[in-house]
């Protein structure tokens, strides 16, 4: 892949980046959150197409106008997220699309032939399960085996893994490998996209590190290392300095999480205290566990254990509701699927959960509403035609103003914003940063989750940095370097 | 009014038009009464179901409870000399305790509504005929209770009670859902109910209330009907009425689903259905066609909507 550049409205994705692999070659692909690693998977698998550059194949240039396409060039991709089908048993999923049939007029299925191959399939990478299995009682390791049996029995070429082994095991990664070392000496061409570097400095020939959607460097077996990887993935230069924040007039504990556990990461218990005043910054890669968290604190689901406490008194949260009505508020992650009701106007979104404060009798005094709603508009400057107009005529920006200013009114007590800023133009996340300090100098604990490296340095006083559902270190303002934070989100 | 509400109204009246001109009839103060009073008693039942339908559920017990009510409230008043006030309360107490119970399976059970109240539906039509042992009840020449009957057949100044009761019923869910808080949380449950419960709206609460709201407007809709028919046939009473009352709603503007509907847009969804009743018994059309001529009127209103908002759509 030569000079591939991809622009998604208002961003550029991918900016010139060059891309190689070899026959019998493992290339390592990684970056921080955004660096464009799935967005070059994706246009090498045909999901995506590129604005301008080539792929070449075997040095002949190629155009890919779907997966189907990919996958008639050897192209298979194992995406992080498993496309299986969860009701289908294992030999179902592994010739999903491709089934084998009989002779004769019906094309019934051909069950045997189906089962045998699958069975030969799982053989060659060690895989033990049944080929009748329903892949949905499998666990996510199996389902995974099931996921590169599929690849194999396309006899993919070319095997693009991103983040293989997020939910495996140390043992069935160690599987993965050898089976991938195995593949390997056969002649595919494999691209490990992950996290873990130790893997990468275990398994890659050569590692290509992407940032901002460009190529950052490559390092080629031998000198590929943990520390040289993290250097070339933040190694930027900040853009703007720091706010200056007085971050020594840090108030007194607010919000303490008392060994927290969730149902993503059962194993792991996380304490953490959040002080009146100060935006606490949590970093972390994606699935780090950071939203979780969030959503633990707020009561929206997944607490297994554990207690949470406000100004030293431990709370009984087991809704959001009564998150709420203890003034802990969250801007949630996927601000059109929960944030916003979409087709509602936007006061009648900016007013939903103090809508009984307007009401007598529970009917609604609707100049009363309309009046706080515009007060609110007005002070968030919120950019909307009306405020009849539905909140998904809105931009992204002006859309989390909104779910900003429904607790706005509440006057939040902790209020954790998750990803406050994805997909938000620059002049918007201006003003929400702007309106989280505000938050905090009056008094409130503000928790940010961010992907957003440059956000989580000038927005936070101190950062609390979590992997794999472990907060792995908080780091005081000064200590905060994009170095010190990458070393404590990678393995 | 709302776009939608607008299209239901021309609809409604372009088809009053061509019954009319086809049959002077049709104006006739009996036939319009006539009407008003099925309007009236078919509206109430359909309001509830729409109440559900915004929820983003659905409520296919209507007919059934009806059956089962109307037996109960003949037992009630004639076989167990009840007085009317006691068998009124409680017609209108088990509406609303069957509605609570299918809005607790939903909403704390988490079982899809359609299995609840198809349940429902085998299983109050079964009960309706066990209990009255499958044999037809009626009120006889009915004495103590005039003013129940009066619910059914009477009128105020030339207007039907039933059609009277469905505009006060009417006027109440209009304000419940258009203006007080409870009818806000329903609408924005229907549109997104992960959103609505991280806004803090106890969301199950919400939806029980729905299905108990449907219940004691299927009870009410139930005493009229008992005594508009005046003998209940346990096996056929209120058969299919539960689809009347999910083609009033949809007709009327309520999507399937969940988060759009309005009063108003039900109530002449309502009226459309009884029309279009009139219509093929004014204009001699054999009665055994009367099920197709409302299918094909309201699939060619599905049709015309979509086709219509399509075109509105692309030329913004």
């Amino acid at each position: 892949m030569s000079a591939i550049s991809k622009r998604f409205p208002g961003v550029a994705a991918l900016d010139g980046v060059d891309f190689h692999v070899a026959a019998g070659e493992v290339v390592g692909l990684v970056g921080e959150n955004g660096a464009g690693k799935s967005t070059l998977m994706k246009i090498l698998s045909g999901i995506h197409r590129a604005d301008s550059g080539e792929i070449a194949l075997d040095g002949e240039r190629v155009t890919m106008h779907g997966p189907a396409d990919a996958a008639r060039l050897g192209i298979a991709i194992i995406h992080q997220e498993l496309e299986v089908i969860a009701t289908l048993d294992v030999a179902g999923n592994v010739f999903l699309g491709r089934e084998p049939h009989r002779a004769g007029p019906l094309y019934l299925l051909d069950r045997r032939r189906m089962e045998a191959d699958t069975e030969r399939h799982l053989a060659r990478i060690a895989a033990t399960m049944s080929p009748r299995a329903i892949v949905g009682s499998l666990s996510t390791a199996q389902q995974q085996f099931v996921a590169i049996a599929r690849a194999l029995s396309m006899n993919a070429r070319l095997l693009v893994l991103d983040e293989p082994t997020a939910s495996l095991g140390s043992a069935e990664t160690e599987r993965l490998h050898a089976v991938l070392n195995e593949l390997r000496s056969a002649g595919t061409a494999i691209v490990y996209i992950s996290h873990r570097l130790r893997e990468i400095e275990a398994l890659a020939d050569r590692a290509v590190v992407l940032r901002d959607g460009r190529n950052a460097g490559v390092l080629q077996r031998g000198e590929i290392s943990r520390d040289g990887l993290v250097q070339l993935m933040v190694g930027r230069v900040l853009e703007r300095q720091p706010a200056k924040v007085a971050s020594a007039a840090l108030g007194t504990p607010a919000l303490q999480v008392d060994r927290i556990r969730t149902a993503r990461y059962p194993a792991v218990e996380v304490s953490l205290t959040v002080n009146r005043g100060e935006v606490l910054g949590v970093a972390g890669l994606i699935g780090a566990g950071r939203s979780e968290l969030g959503e633990a604190i707020c009561g929206v689901g997944g607490r297994i254990s554990g207690r949470i406490l406000l100004d030293g008194q431990p709370l009984a949260i087991d809704s959001p509701r009564d998150a709420i009505r203890t003034g802990i508020c969250l801007v949630p992650e996927d601000r059109r699927g929960r944030g916003i009701i979409a087709p509602m106007s936007v006061r009648d979104n900016l007013t939903l959960p103090t809508l009984r404060s307007f009401a007598r009798l529970g009917l609604i005094a609707r100049s009363a509403e309309e009046k706080a709603a515009s007060d609110t508009v007005s002070t968030l400057t919120v950019k909307t035609t009306s405020l009849e107009a539905a909140a998904a005529t809105l931009s992204g920006g002006n859309q989390q103003k909104v779910v900003l200013g429904k607790w706005l009114a509440l006057r939040p007590r902790v209020i954790i914003f998750d990803e406050p800023t994805q997909g938000v133009d620059v002049g918007a996340k201006a003003e929400i940063h702007r309106l989280m300090r505000a938050l905090a100098d009056g008094g409130a604990a503000v928790v940010m989750i961010s992907s957003d490296l440059d956000e989580i340095l000038t927005e936070s006083d101190r950062v609390a940095v979590m992997h794999e559902g472990r907060i792995t270190g908080i780091l005081d303002r000064a200590a905060c370097t994009p170095e010190s934070i990458m070393q404590l989100a990678v393995a | 009014m709302t776009r939608k509400e607008i299209g239901v109204f021309l609809l409604l009246l372009t088809l009053c038009a061509i019954v009319a001109s086809a049959s002077p009839q049709f104006l006739s103060v009996t036939n319009l009464q006539n009407v008003a009073r099925l309007v009236g008693t078919y509206g109430i039942f359909s309001i509830g179901v729409g109440i559900v339908i915004i929820t983003g559920g659905i409520d296919l017990s209507i007919g059934s409870i009806c059956a089962l009510l109307g037996v109960l409230l003949s037992m009630m008043l004639v076989e167990w000399g009840w007085s009317a006030a006691a068998a009124l309360t409680a017609v209108i107490a088990i509406g609303g305790c069957l509605g609570a119970a299918h809005g607790l399976l939903v909403a704390r059970l988490r079982l899809q509504p359609f299995i609840v109240t198809l349940c429902g539906l085998l299983l109050y039509r079964g009960a309706a005929r066990y209990i009255a042992d499958d044999s037809t009840k009626g009120f006889g020449v009915g004495q103590g209770f005039e003013w129940v009957r009066a619910l059914a057949s009477g009128s105020i100044g030339g207007v039907p009670m039933p059609f009277v009761v469905m505009c006060v019923v009417g006027v109440l869910a209009w304000v419940l859902l258009h203006r007080s808080v409870y009818g806000r949380h329903l609408f924005a449950i229907g549109h997104n109910a992960e959103a609505a419960r991280y806004s803090g709206i106890r969301t199950r609460a919400v939806v029980t209330w729905a299905y108990v709201l449907s219940g004691v407007l299927a009870a009410v809709s139930a005493i009229i009907l008992a005594f508009y028919t005046n003998s209940i046939s346990p096996a056929s009473h209120g058969n299919f009425y539960e689809l009347y009352a999910i083609a009033a709603a949809v007709v009327g503007g309520c999507s399937l689903r969940g988060g759009e509907g309005s009063v108003l847009g039900i109530v002449m969804g309502a009226a459309l259905l009884q029309v279009l009743r009139n219509l093929v018994n004014l204009l001699d059309i054999p009665g055994s066609l009367d099920f197709a001529v409302m299918g094909a009127v309201i699939l060619v209103g599905a049709m015309a909507d979509q086709l219509f908002g399509r075109r509105l759509r692309r030329g913004a």
